[in-house]
């Protein structure tokens, strides 16, 4: 009963028509359970933009938000913190923000839309640990002498600056994600949506 | 001889089985009749949403219905901030049970749970809706023919106007005049009725168009199948 | 014929994927494997559309495998009720309904499977009916197959408690109660099952532990068995007469066929045939016309509140009808254990068939019509039970459901006398196409 044989061309054709259709189809079923694997509307709506009101924010200060369950910092930075930046060009891996971890509108020297208001995911870009803020200068936090301030990442010692940019020969990566956010008036930010009700 | 049998022995059963059956009225809507369906919506967060929740319904799929999300925002969305909240409702359910007896169901998926050998959920709830009657026995001063003794007052009564049971031909009649005329609001109830069809599943229409073509790729594949077990099949005798 | 040949281990003709397939042969019976169970198993040539269901049943088998998967991922079985003041469980199932991304459709193909399985079982049982696939020598493989039966329904009744409806918790708490019509231990051990004086938070965890994994293994388990114990003495078929008896000068039976290609593709037809009357139901009824989803189970589970009418689903309902016809007490014992003892029994009964059978033939092709009757009569007193069980109790219903179970039980244990009696035709030596 070998059918090697008498592989003729009607059967070979007819095998791969089949084959085909119903490799589509098996393709085709898969995508819906792929798909369930994505967030869903709640976890959307859970993710949906958080609108945040930075009145109270004073200079030098830092808060957190949570956006999709992760925490953003807005940083309220002094003047002495934005001096820093240009000093630490040479010190940090992507002074430039080469790497896409900004939308466009913050690929700048201080990686923000206003120059003194920082808004960056607080999620270091090695392993996902969560730095710390070391705002003061020299070793009274515990870093080196000559530490400008910025963020130390308990997990693996990456080291970022005032701008989330991360420092040169550390572990992690890239320098801090900055998320879509867009200024409603002057004190208030939402965070997560470029422009209103795009 | 199989059928014959079961004819015989499934006559009496069904008669039996079919008892003191309620009438209920055909829902005449459609749940592709998205204007229906937009004023059924409105009437659901003005009427029934001040009671009942609709937990697992979000207002962002209310866009669904051809609204925009600013439509949605300011013109049905009065319980929520956020467009892809819950449909819930203001009041807690342990005080509603303690003024209605009973909290009032969640109603997302009522036009299912409804549904019977009587017919679909959505006559249920068209015949329900409209079969509010004056009963100063009952606490709300409202009973109801479809439900009896039912908790609920009659939410829609500025509208409908009120009936009376007329206890010697057991049907309903129309005391007092509402705001609409009868047809306005068979009309309006079944619009309303529409929107808890829908929402008991907003994909329903998606579903039965995926349907189709599952069909006849199905088909197609069928053909191809058939054909080539008719190529390997030759060869057996 | 037999899956455990010693087949000759693949040879490398010289190509990389030829090497890999000699290096894995060498070490994992690949070659042996695949042709003693589809390119070299020899199944007699003459199946009929009953034989598609075997096949059918395993891809019910799969399809509710994959999608009860990816259906854990978003369920949750908890009784407790969340801020809006529906039970978490029941809200879970609207979440991945609505919420999920195509979780509607995984969960249709779920809820649409259960029925499913159970009908091509049903129609796989009915042919081993007709054509006595369950006597010697496959008796263990019947055997097998009630085993699958039985954990099939256990895994039916564990999963119809999850949505946590009304007819989920009360279909439930009906059951679990039967068991304390057991003498002595009976009310001790419906608590045991539930965990709970009431069907609980605590009975709806372990439900779901006993569906998703204690059943599915023991399930999976069984299916081997009985694949295993079937190509260990080959398939029946519609003639009844073994295949192996007469072999052609290959050694291989002359009526026999490699499973492979020619009945995977003839199984193709039916897998696709299949799909078409499942995604009828899928996509245009999921609700099965409130037999496949009951209309009640949309209403949360309410423990202070029973529906006015509990039915199980429609694959129980047979077995139900027997349990409301027993309404006498017998020997001391009240009439509700005897319920519970002619529910089981009319169910495991079955097992009993291989040695209830004395006909001197297997197929109903080469029997009398004895047989043909009483089994045509089996079926429509299976089905009226099975009407019955649907409708609330009536004093009409009971009479004919006790007139219908002992149809039922008399059908099979007079067997050994009236299955003897008949006229019986020739059976021939080769299988007819």
């Amino acid at each position: 009963m070998s059918n090697q044989g008498k592989m003729d061309c009607g059967r070979r054709r007819l095998i791969v028509a089949t084959a085909a259709v119903g490799g589509a189809g098996a393709v085709a079923a898969l995508v819906p359970f792929v798909s369930s694997l994505l967030p869903s509307e709640r976890a959307k709506a859970a993710g949906a933009p958080v609108e945040v009101d930075i009145s109270k924010l004073e200079a030098g200060q830092m808060m957190t938000v949570e956006w999709r369950g992760k925490p953003v910092w807005i940083i309220n930075r002094t003047k002495d913190m934005l001096e820093t930046l240009p000093k630490l060009v040479d010190a940090v891996a992507d002074p430039k923000s080469d790497k896409e971890q900004q939308p466009a509108y913050c690929k700048n020297d201080t990686r923000s839309i206003k120059p003194e208001i920082m808004v960056a995911v607080g999620i270091c870009t090695h392993l996902g640990c969560s730095p710390s803020s070391k705002f003061k200068k020299g070793a009274e936090e515990g870093m080196s002498g000559d530490w400008l301030g910025g963020f130390l990442c308990p997990c693996h010692g990456s080291t970022f600056d005032f701008a989330g940019r991360v420092y040169k020969n550390k572990p992690a990566p890239d320098n801090l994600e900055v998320p879509p956010h867009v200024y409603l008036t002057d004190t208030r930010i939402l965070i997560g949506e470029d422009k209103k009700g795009a | 001889m199989k059928k014959f049998l079961m004819a015989l022995l499934f006559a009496p059963l069904t008669a039996l089985a079919s008892g003191a059956a309620l009438h209920l009225d055909k829902w005449p809507g459609s749940v592709s009749d998205k204007a229906a369906l937009q004023n059924g919506a409105k009437l659901f967060v003005n009427y029934c949403l001040n009671c009942h929740g609709a937990s697992y319904m979000r207002y962002n799929k209310l866009m669904d219905l051809g609204l925009t999300e600013q439509e949605v925002k300011d013109n049905l969305m009065f319980t929520a901030e956020k467009i892809g909240e819950q449909m819930r409702v203001a009041a807690r359910t342990d005080e509603q049970k303690q003024w209605f007896g009973a909290a009032p169901p969640d109603l997302s998926v009522i036009s299912r749970a409804r549904a019977s050998e009587a017919g679909s959920g959505a006559d249920w709830l068209y015949t329900y809706l409209r079969s509010f009657y004056r009963d100063d026995k009952r606490p709300t001063g409202w009973n109801n023919v479809v439900f009896e003794n039912v908790g609920m007052p009659h939410i829609l009564y500025g509208l409908q106007g009120q009936q009376v049971l007329n206890h010697e031909t057991h049907k309903l009649e129309l005391a007092v005049p509402g705001t609409m005329q009868p047809a306005e609001f068979d009309k309006a109830v079944s619009d309303l009725v529409g929107y808890l069809v829908w929402m008991a599943e907003p994909g329903q229409e998606f579903r039965k168009t995926l349907g189709v073509g599952v069909l006849i790729f199905l088909a197609l594949l069928f053909v191809l199948a058939y054909a080539l077990k008719k190529e390997y099949w030759k060869d057996v005798h | 014929m037999a899956a455990n040949t010693n087949f000759e281990k693949y040879k490398s003709n010289g190509t990389l994927a030829g090497n890999v397939l000699e290096w894995v042969d060498a070490r994992f019976p690949a070659t042996s494997m695949w042709k003693g169970h589809l390119s070299e198993y020899y199944a007699p040539k003459n199946f009929n559309f009953w034989y598609f269901f075997g096949s059918l049943a395993l891809l019910v088998l799969v399809i509710q495998i994959v999608t009860g998967i990816f259906l854990v991922m978003h369920y949750k079985p908890d009784a407790a009720v969340n801020a809006n003041g529906v039970p978490v469980a029941f809200a879970s199932v609207e979440y991945i309904m609505r919420d999920v991304p195509w979780g509607w459709l995984i969960r249709y193909m779920h809820s649409t499977g259960a029925s499913a399985f159970f009908i091509v079982v049903y129609l796989h049982m009915f042919r081993g009916l007709l054509y006595g696939s369950y006597r010697k020598p496959r008796e263990l493989i019947w055997l097998f197959g009630v085993g699958i039966f039985l954990c099939l329904m256990g895994e039916a009744f564990f999963g119809y408690l999850l949505p946590w409806g009304q007819m989920s918790f009360w279909g439930a708490q009906v059951i679990v109660n039967l068991f304390s019509a057991l003498p002595v231990v009976g009310p001790d051990l419906s608590i045991l099952i539930r965990g709970d004086f009431v069907v609980g938070d605590a009975t709806l965890n372990r439900f779901f532990s006993f569906h998703v994994i204690a059943f599915p293994l023991v399930l999976l388990g069984l299916v081997a068995a009985h694949i295993l114990a079937l190509h260990e003495v080959g398939s029946n078929n519609p003639d009844g007469v073994e295949i192996k008896k007469l072999k052609g000068e290959d050694g291989h039976p002359l009526d026999g066929i490699p499973f492979h290609p020619y009945y995977t593709v003839k199984d193709i037809v039916g897998v696709v045939v299949f799909l078409m009357v499942f995604s009828l139901v899928v996509f245009f009824a999921p609700e099965g016309g409130g037999y496949f989803l009951e209309y009640n189970n949309f209403f949360p589970a309410d423990p202070l509140k029973t529906p006015p009418h509990i039915a199980p689903v429609w694959y129980f309902t047979p077995y139900y009808s027997i349990l409301r016809a027993m309404v006498w007490n017998f020997f001391g014992l009240p009439a509700k254990f005897w319920g519970v003892v002619g529910m089981g029994a009319s169910v495991v009964i079955f097992a009993f068939l291989p040695w209830l059978d004395r006909s001197p033939v297997k197929s109903i092709r080469y029997r009398g019509p004895i047989y043909k009757t009483l089994l045509a009569i089996f079926v429509v007193v299976f089905f009226i039970l099975g009407y019955l069980g649907t409708q609330p109790p009536s004093f009409w219903g009971e009479k004919i459901s006790q007139v219908c179970t002992v149809f039922y039980f008399g059908f099979f244990l007079a067997m050994p006398w009236w299955s003897r009696m008949d006229k019986f035709k020739p059976e021939p030596d080769r299988v007819t196409m």
